[in-house]
């Protein structure tokens, strides 16, 4: 009994140490941030243009950067992550499947710096060539490969949610002669909701929170993209890019606004799909 | 794996620099001799252009008297003023002349130990070789945005820069631009590297690199008919150059003076001319 109580309080600490980061850094980022609020900038940041030379420090096209890339990204690699994972989970033969899975399992473990590597050597150009409009390193790049980056983790997770369905609803679908595509559509799919829900809200988190990616292939101009082939920066790639700065210049102390908004959008939008998710799951 | 690569590069840098000593000692005693009964730390950082003699010396140094520990780290020009400003490093470098302001409030020494270049690089592919200087200052505002204005394919110019905190950005906007504007839509790179690697990609684009750095993979533009190489930057004909430095905070003391007086020295002036930087003795 003894054993389990330390676990059980080990454990416990665990929960609270990595519940109470999460707000030390919000407290932290507020509190470095601070003055941008007392002087009532932080609103302004949030919708001016960045061009430190003329004393502006903006972060409005990060913002836009970071929305079109995470957005784009996710439209890419919903519906190729679903397919995926509804021809590992039901319609290929076992043998197939477990090849499958087991390359989706592989490719999470590579380093994002091999995706991008990989874009700015074979993505960019063609992207460039395909097109022919500015350099390649565009939204359309970073998406395209941060989709390669986020899918192979929320295609583990629906297919976990897809295997995790009670036996006997299987059953039941093919004792009323289903087959496995109307089972997967009328059985499989409304039972993992909230399996797809919780997929794409981790993967909206490592869309947002990956730097690498955008940093190389996305092109850092600080305009405000005006279509997916212009070149634009992300939140994480600005602070990436300013935080070498001078420690006590208006540029540096901008990228903390930047961080806090990175923060309390991924919050926020987990927030809303978890309300969401869980609507859903009432109405049903 | 990472193992075996870096202890066999050990090995060949042992080798290599026990040759050297063989032909090095029917020379005239060296200035890395002043080493030889030192002990203790130096801390550098800052300026990544000053990377590769850094860290030419530190070998040479390390090998020499292994009682000697040399550690190297970049950030920035401005995070090396700061940081060795602030104590936290014994040797701030900078590709930039720290300002005024820097050197009163931190009672910076500076050391300048050699010249570099900065040079515009295009796509080997691009058969506009020279511009004039003010149409660089065009094609990076913006204004002149296709190469058949300049003789080019009618193909859109991509502009990449660099970010803020570099000194190749700041020597390059206020010799080359003479400070003037640089477009919004100008694709932004990390490094000198990644800025070579961009521009070889790409046939349309046009960039700005330390001459150092230059090579094949990319074409140097010939400005003002001065083509930035390390003569022509040498005799004054190309204009765009800095001073690389070494700053201390106050008079550097024992180990941290014996290091500079090594970069000054023959030995150290020989590695700023094999990194392809200008030596300044």
């Amino acid at each position: 009994m003894e054993k389990t109580t330390i676990v059980e309080t080990g454990f416990l600490g665990a929960a609270v140490l990595s519940a109470s980061l999460a707000a030390l850094i919000l407290i932290f980022m507020l509190f470095l941030g601070f003055p941008l609020f007392r002087g009532g900038y932080f609103l302004t940041l949030l919708t001016t243009p960045w061009n430190p030379d003329k004393g502006f420090f903006g972060i409005y096209p990060m913002l836009a950067g970071t929305l079109s890339i995470v957005f784009l990204s996710l439209c890419w690699a919903f519906p190729l992550s679903l397919g995926a994972s509804a021809l590992i989970s039901v319609i290929a033969p076992t043998g197939f499947a477990k090849f499958c899975k087991k390359t989706v399992q592989m490719l999470t473990g590579i380093p994002t710096v091999i995706y991008g590597f990989v874009g700015v050597f074979l993505l960019v150009p063609f992207i460039r060539e395909m097109f022919a409009s500015g350099s390649g390193m565009s939204i359309l790049s970073a998406s395209l490969m941060l989709s390669m980056v986020i899918s192979p983790t929320m295609i583990l997770i629906f297919t976990d949610t897809f295997e995790s369905i009670p036996a006997s609803y299987s059953a039941a679908a093919d004792a009323l002669g289903a087959s496995p595509v109307q089972k997967l559509v009328h059985v499989i799919l409304p039972y993992s909701r909230r399996g797809i829900f919780a997929g794409l809200i981790l993967s909206v988190g490592r869309a947002m929170g990956d730097t690498l990616i955008a940093l190389m292939l996305a092109g850092n101009a600080v305009a405000v993209p005006g279509s997916i082939l212009d070149s634009a920066r992300t939140l994480t790639a600005h602070i990436a890019l300013v935080i070498a700065a001078d420690f006590d210049s208006i540029e540096f102390k901008t990228i903390f606004a930047a961080g806090l908004v990175l923060y309390v959008f991924t919050a926020s939008l987990i927030l809303l799909v978890r309300i969401i998710g869980r609507t859903g799951m009432k109405n049903r | 794996m990472k193992l075996g690569i870096i202890k066999r590069s050990f090995i060949l840098t042992g080798i290599f620099i026990s040759f050297y000593f063989i032909v090095s000692s029917i020379a005239p005693a060296g200035t890395i001799d002043l080493f030889t009964s030192e002990k203790g730390d130096i801390k550098i950082s800052g300026g990544t252009a000053h990377i590769p003699v850094m860290k030419d010396a530190a070998k040479q140094i390390m090998e020499h008297n292994r009682d000697i520990r040399i550690s190297i780290a970049g950030g920035g020009s401005g995070v090396g003023i700061k940081q060795v400003g602030e104590g936290l490093v014994d040797i701030g470098n900078s590709g930039r002349k720290p300002t005024d302001d820097e050197i009163q409030k931190y009672g910076l020494k500076l050391f300048q130990w050699a010249i570099d270049g900065v040079g515009v690089i295009v796509n080997p592919k691009n058969p506009v070789k020279a511009l004039s200087m003010s149409q660089l200052s065009e094609i990076f505002a913006g204004k002149i945005f296709n190469w058949k204005a300049l003789g080019g394919p009618d193909k859109p110019i991509n502009v990449y820069t660099r970010d803020n905190s570099s000194g190749t950005r700041e020597v390059f906007w206020e010799k080359a631009l003479d400070k003037g504007e640089i477009t919004d839509k100008a694709n932004v790179v990390v490094s000198n590297g990644a800025m070579k690697t961009a521009v070889a990609n790409d046939p349309y684009g046009i960039g700005y690199v330390s001459v150092g750095h230059m090579d094949n993979s990319t074409s140097p533009v010939i400005l003002d008919g001065a083509e930035p190489t390390i003569e022509n930057v040498k005799n004054g004909s190309y204009k765009i150059a800095r001073g690389l430095f070494s700053n201390t905070k106050g008079e550097p003391k024992g180990l941290v003076k014996k290091f500079i007086d090594f970069l000054f020295s023959p030995e150290g002036q020989e590695l700023v001319t094999k990194n392809g930087f200008i030596s300044v003795k």
